[in-house]
């Protein structure tokens, strides 16, 4: 087998793994996606509300994005005038309802950016389901004052 | 006029005055009143330009202290979008407000860091940094309770950061006044800055 044969065979190999992998679609739509741009390359949060318009529960086990290496999905919860942020493994999303990620609950935390990601960007963030199932996104980077998706 | 009617006169006339004086001394806060109950603003940092800053630089205006971090990506924007949003609504008068973040986690907020990070919300920010002694110490004065990520956090996944959300509110003369917490309305916030920036001291 010469080289060009060679190569040949692995992109044929590779395309099959391609189609072999590919996700399947949940039943979930996501509304209202925006990130919140902080400067320096601080770590940033996104936002969501993910709806189930299924009749199967979904449960939403991470994320990832070609913008950032690094995507988690966390809580921040407020008691007794204390903050806690902590990483969570799974967010469950019953049949015809939703998860909402929004300030000072559910977000996602993005941090190691691959490419300088300014407000008014748009960022591509997939969300991983525990069925395999994965939901490609767009989400719009706003400001570091903004208040929501569009004020 | 009769007698009883006199004295009634003279009693509402007496209540009216009460009732303005209780206004005057007593305003009607809608946060925790904290008057007397925690000491007066006292400090020495260095501000996000560099220079070296004390309370007294802020005398003459209303602070509002608030400790967090910049690698603080939902909680800390949370509140400094609210105080944000709060002092666009005062307007003019938010000329004569600062809030100060206080950094608890000097090691990764260097002074442009902090600088980017608080211009990024509002010119009336002020970032605070110094020694981690320092803000232990100043820390421990408002009771704040605060556990900075440990600098290999973010690479490492699983980790929990735990810090006090309070915002301490300080007259023009650094005497400790109101709380506030996140879960307090802009309307609060903005009904009771507004008080405070027009007490004349």
């Amino acid at each position: 087998m010469n080289f060009r044969s060679l190569i040949g065979a692995a992109m044929l190999a590779l395309s099959a793994t391609a189609l072999a992998a590919a996700p399947a679609s949940p039943d979930a739509q996501v509304e209202h996606a925006w990130i919140r741009w902080l400067p320096a390359n601080l770590p940033a949060a996104g936002y969501a509300v993910i709806r189930n318009v299924g009749d199967e529960p979904l449960r939403l086990t991470g994320a990832r994005s070609p913008d950032y290496g690094m995507v988690m999905l966390h809580h921040s919860r407020l008691a007794h005038g204390d903050s806690t942020m902590e990483m969570i493994d799974h967010l469950d999303i019953p049949p015809h309802g939703s998860a909402t990620l929004a300030p000072g609950g559910y977000h996602l935390m993005l941090s190691q950016q691959t490419h300088a990601i300014k407000p008014g960007d748009h960022v591509k963030i997939v969300f991983e389901f525990a069925d395999g199932a994965e939901l490609q996104t767009d989400f719009s980077v706003r400001p570091a004052n903004a208040s929501g998706p569009t004020d | 006029m009769s007698l009883r009617h006199r004295w009634l006169r003279l009693g509402l006339a007496a209540g009216a005055l009460f009732a303005l004086a209780a206004c005057a001394s007593h305003p009607q806060w809608q946060l925790d009143d904290v008057q007397g109950h925690l000491p007066d603003l006292k400090f020495q940092m260095t501000n996000d330009l560099g220079q070296p800053v004390t309370a007294a630089t802020y005398r003459g205006k209303v602070t509002l202290l608030y400790f967090g971090y910049t690698h603080c990506p939902d909680v800390c924007p949370l509140t400094l979008v609210h105080l944000h949003t709060v002092l666009q609504k005062m307007g003019k008068a938010a000329d004569d407000v600062r809030i100060l973040f206080v950094t608890v986690d000097p090691t990764r907020d260097t002074v442009p860091v902090l600088h980017q990070y608080v211009t990024a919300f509002d010119p009336r920010v002020v970032g605070l940094r110094s020694t981690s002694d320092e803000i232990a110490q100043l820390a421990k004065r408002y009771r704040v309770f605060y556990k900075p990520a440990p600098a290999e956090a973010s690479s490492s996944g699983g980790y929990e950061v735990t810090h006090s959300s309070a915002i301490y509110i300080f007259d023009r003369e650094g005497h400790a006044r109101l709380l506030a917490t996140p879960g307090s309305s802009n309307d609060e916030i903005l009904h009771d800055l507004n008080l405070l920036v027009g007490q004349q001291s």
